[in-house]
């Protein structure tokens, strides 16, 4: 028989440098507020539009380490928790990430939490209120979340499937931090910090982006990302001509569509 | 020279013409059509016998013009409005066909040279999208009547047509250019401009207006030349290809092309400019309707002050105290203190105007640049006919603009084989609810094939695997002991030690929509009806087991007017005694028109969130109507291009049909689905279920 298990941790890790962030309303306050109260946070935006950042550059703030998770659609309670492994004929239990950051007092965040299996919302449950607690039951153990542990989730409320809503029963747990895009200017700004763009290009750039999000539920499911501006104009800045880039990093990203991916170029060459 | 004998073609022309019963001679048309190329020849008498399925005389116009304008325009261009002109007759009538075939004739008259045009058919999407893209409003795409662009600000009408440059591509870039044109209009104030000029009382007369056309383009080039610096190289290309401006135009040109100017500039060069020769339009210059603009306008402030007084909860016959009807919009403040949305007041109470209401006051903000107070004002007793209103404002893309308009229902195309062309908003279908039967039909069905029942409920139990738990896995959430005991001891015993040592819950594999179409056409009368309902009796109670959501729909119609489909048991209802009451109630209706029922069930297969999809057909021979050619290879193809569709889609369609006689027509019919033909009736109940349980196994 196995002998009694010994345990495995992987260290949550600290963000060395500041993570750079442009905020765009009350969102650090609340972060911050949020997590001096041990509440829990949930993050709603369109993808690209800077959750993830925000949470990289919270947890350089707040001097915490971050465990991040990107959920889909195989993920399970035991992938969360930890699990069992045998090692040369013994069993050895290695926590999993929720685990390991509950342990660590780390900043947990679960990205797209909609895309988990549903049974992950029963070890989230625990944790998002006033118990924060974790049960590992097989090993019959409680955790018991330090002060600052905090559990993100994020998701995005422009998914129409029926299937990826967040129940009331999750979501009214959670201190709530809706995100968009941010201004034009704003994010005009980012483009030209994190690409190294002109300000000029940067700025045809959002626009180009705004045009695209026009074509939100007319075409396209979603509009062009920030995080793609980022990308085209990192194109750019390396010498590649402007149609080429949107093409590559933007037009193609966004639809499969023959006739839309013709008429988003011709956005884009309308521009440039 | 040509293929065909002129015999030959006088002999097909004369069929296809229906010479025997119109009289008309058709050796003149036979004679230039004997003069082409063999290849071209097939051509035209191809658009020929197609047009002719559509309207005599449709073909009648074609084929005396073929020959002329083969000479001087490119086949894809004749073919682009040909489609348009079928289009036309199938939603407007004749009328509006010959209309569309004299002025495409019209716009290719002034061209001598074979350019290479482009068709708005072919381009619509990319251009709607892109004029979407420019706006943010849901702007409309029309064909204009000729070869004007011009828009009311809701509609952007362009011609139908665009062979003015040699070229394709320039073509294309000049359909853009007139796309960007419109858009500014609205964008830059020239809109607001027209407004004012219709509701002065004093409109420009001709010349004046034609002058003040002119002067804006000068300035809106400027515009889109900042704001699209692109499109802006495209039409600079195209007033340099055009005629040189006059020297006094090139000032004014300089002096609208300022960042600063409005289209208060140009109103004020009017009379300057007036004096002097108008420069010759330039290719990219579109035409101003402030008549347009003005019924468009008045138009969403009917419209506005009617929502307003249904939010305010008075009826427009009610009469109250103007007091009570005005609105207030006030703009929020967010916290950083930066003007945010607009919000609408009423007395003191907020109200979240709904998503329409939105979009009108942003429309009219566009317009005026402001709210006037007059549009904030709840329509009153009687001010206008409601109903009317209502109508007009009917999203245009759910109204079959013309005769055939129906309230309430949902059109579909059909595939007609003839012209190779789908056939737009042709099926008027709508979804109807089975009058309840006798519900003792399903406990007679569940006694007569009680053994049955009872061998399919135990086969589809061992289908429904849920979460299983999966032992020997090379990864698992937990350790499965025996083989980790089994392990330990080959490991002592000098073997090797096997890494299959955990287990896992497998997902519940099952992510099925399937959605059963039975055939409700006459031709079921009797045993094969009897048939059908006890099949879907036992395939509801095999269902019921397996968990996978399902759908009952039955189809028939009478013609292509009256298609319709009969919901029996939708996705979200569950298998309750209303559906086994339908289910008994199931009676042979008209004829078997499939396309449209294929097409309606693919929608609503769609909208289900599932791994796969399935259709399943059940039908008891080939597809017909009433007088009607949906008989034959028209019925057979479009079928047949419904569930080639469907296929496309992620949809898996099954046809199951009952046929004695086994005939040849139906791998062509059910060729893009798999399907199974049953000589036997009796045979259903039992098929259906035994053939999902191998399908979905």
């Amino acid at each position: 028989m196995p002998s009694p298990d010994s345990l495995v941790t992987l260290a949550p890790q600290r963000i060395a440098s500041e993570p750079y962030y442009q905020p765009t309303g009350d969102e650090v306050a609340l972060f911050e507020a949020a997590h001096r109260h041990r509440l829990p946070m949930l993050l709603k935006g369109p993808t690209g539009c800077g959750k993830t950042r925000f949470v990289e550059h919270m947890a350089w703030r707040l001097d915490r380490p971050l465990v991040t998770v990107a959920c889909h659609d195989d993920l399970t309670a035991s992938d969360l928790v930890g699990r069992y492994l045998i090692v040369g004929g013994q069993t050895v239990w290695i926590d999993g990430p929720l685990a390991a950051a509950v342990r660590g007092g780390a900043i947990c965040y679960l990205d797209e939490i909609v895309e988990a299996r549903k049974d992950t919302m029963v070890v989230i449950h625990p944790l998002a209120d006033g118990r924060r607690i974790l049960p590992i039951d097989k090993r019959g153990e409680v955790l018991h979340a330090p002060d600052d542990f905090m559990l993100v989730i994020s998701y995005n409320p422009g998914y129409q499937s029926v299937l990826k809503e967040l129940k009331q029963s999750t979501r009214q747990r959670f201190i709530a931090c809706e995100f968009d895009y941010p201004d034009a200017a704003t994010e005009a700004g980012i483009v030209v910090r994190e690409s190294g763009l002109t300000p000029e290009l940067a700025a045809k750039l959002v626009k180009f982006a705004r045009m695209t999000r026009n074509l939100k539920g007319n075409g396209l499911d979603e509009g062009a990302s920030t995080r793609l501006l980022v990308h085209a104009g990192q194109l750019i800045a390396a010498g590649l001509s402007p149609a080429v880039a949107c093409r590559g990093a933007i037009a193609q990203a966004i639809t499969d569509d023959a006739e839309t991916l013709a008429a988003v170029q011709e956005l884009s060459a309308s521009l440039f | 020279m040509g293929g065909l004998s002129l015999g030959e073609i006088t002999r097909r022309l004369e069929a296809w013409l229906e010479v025997e019963f119109t009289l008309q001679d058709v050796s003149g048309f036979a004679r230039a059509i004997a003069t082409l190329a063999a290849d071209e020849q097939d051509f035209v008498l191809d658009w020929v016998q197609k047009l002719a399925t559509a309207h005599v005389q449709l073909a009648h116009l074609f084929a005396g013009r073929a020959p002329g304008l083969l000479a001087r325009v490119d086949r894809r261009l004749i073919e682009a409005w040909l489609v348009e002109a079928l289009d036309a007759i199938d939603s407007e009538g004749l009328q509006a066909a010959v209309a569309v075939l004299r002025a495409a004739e019209r716009n290719l008259a002034q061209r001598q040279n074979r350019a290479e045009g482009v068709a708005l058919a072919d381009l619509r999407g990319i251009l709607l999208t892109v004029a979407r893209g420019f706006s943010g409003r849901r702007l409309q795409l029309e064909a204009s009547e000729g070869e004007t662009a011009w828009t009311d600000g809701e509609t952007l009408h362009l011609p139908a047509l665009m062979a003015r440059l040699p070229s394709a591509a320039d073509n294309f870039a000049l359909y853009k250019a007139l796309v960007a044109m419109l858009w500014a209009q609205g964008r830059f104030g020239t809109t607001r401009a027209l407004a004012e000029d219709a509701l002065s009382g004093q409109p420009f007369p001709e010349r004046a207006l034609a002058c003040f056309n002119a002067l804006e383009t000068l300035r809106l080039e400027a515009c889109i030349a900042r704001e699209l610096p692109g499109l802006g190289r495209d039409i600079r290309r195209f007033r340099q290809q055009g005629a040189p401006l006059p020297p006094a135009w090139r000032g004014y040109a300089e002096r609208l092309g300022d960042p600063g100017a409005s289209f208060r500039d140009s109103l004020e060069l009017v009379p300057e400019a007036l004096s002097g020769e108008l420069p010759p339009p330039a290719h990219h210059q579109c035409e101003l309707r402030p008549e347009a603009v003005a019924a468009r306008i008045e138009r969403e402030k009917m419209l506005l002050r009617l929502r307003l007084s249904e939010l305010a909860g008075t009826p427009p016959e009610l009469g109250e105290a103007e007091q009570a009807r005005r609105f207030e919009l006030r703009q929020r403040e967010d916290q950083s203190g930066a003007a945010g949305e607009l919000e609408l007041f009423l007395g003191d109470a907020p109200l979240a105007p709904p998503e329409d209401v939105r979009q009108l006051l942003a429309s009219v903000r566009f317009d005026f640049g402001e709210i006037p107070p007059e549009y904030l004002l709840a329509a009153g007793p009687g001010e206008y006919a409601a109903q009317r209103q209502r109508e007009i404002s009917r999203d245009p893309d759910q109204v079959w603009q013309g005769s055939y308009h129906e309230e309430g229902a949902i059109l579909y195309p059909e595939w007609d084989v003839g012209r190779g062309h789908y056939r737009k908003n042709w099926c008027v279908m709508r979804e109807k609810e089975v009058p309840p039967g006798d519900p003792d039909f399903i406990r007679q069905t569940l006694v007569k094939h009680g053994a049955l029942v009872r061998r399919l409920r135990r086969s589809f139990e061992s289908l429904r695997h849920e979460e299983r738990l999966q032992k020997r896995q090379a990864h698992g959430e937990q350790v499965d002991l025996d083989a980790l005991v089994e392990a330990l001891s080959e490991l002592r015993g000098g073997g090797e030690m096997s890494e299959l040592l955990y287990a896992r819950l497998s997902r519940s594999g099952r992510n099925i929509a399937v959605a059963f179409l039975v055939d409700m056409s006459g031709s079921t009368k009797g045993w094969v009806n009897d048939a059908e309902r006890e099949a879907l009796v036992l395939m509801c109670e095999a269902l019921e087991v397996l968990g996978d959501r399902y759908a009952i729909y039955g189809f028939s119609g009478m013609t292509r007017k009256k298609c319709e489909l009969f919901r029996i048991k939708r996705f979200d209802d569950a298998y309750d005694e209303a559906v086994k009451a339908r289910i008994s109630g199931i009676r042979p209706q008209d004829y078997t028109r499939m396309g449209f029922a294929l097409r309606h069930l693919s929608r609503l297969l769609l909208d289900v969130e599932a791994r796969s999809r399935l259709l399943i057909t059940l039908t008891d021979g080939r597809p017909e109507d009433y007088n009607d050619h949906y008989r034959g290879e028209y019925g057979i193809a479009d079928t047949r291009q419904a569930l080639i569709e469907a296929r496309r889609a992620g949809i898996h369609p099954f046809c199951i049909t009952i046929d004695r006689e086994g005939h040849d027509y139906l791998s062509r019919l059910y060729g893009p689905a798999r399907f199974v033909v049953l000589d036997q009736v009796t045979a259903l109940p039992f098929k259906v279920a035994e053939i999902y349980r191998r399908l979905t196994i």
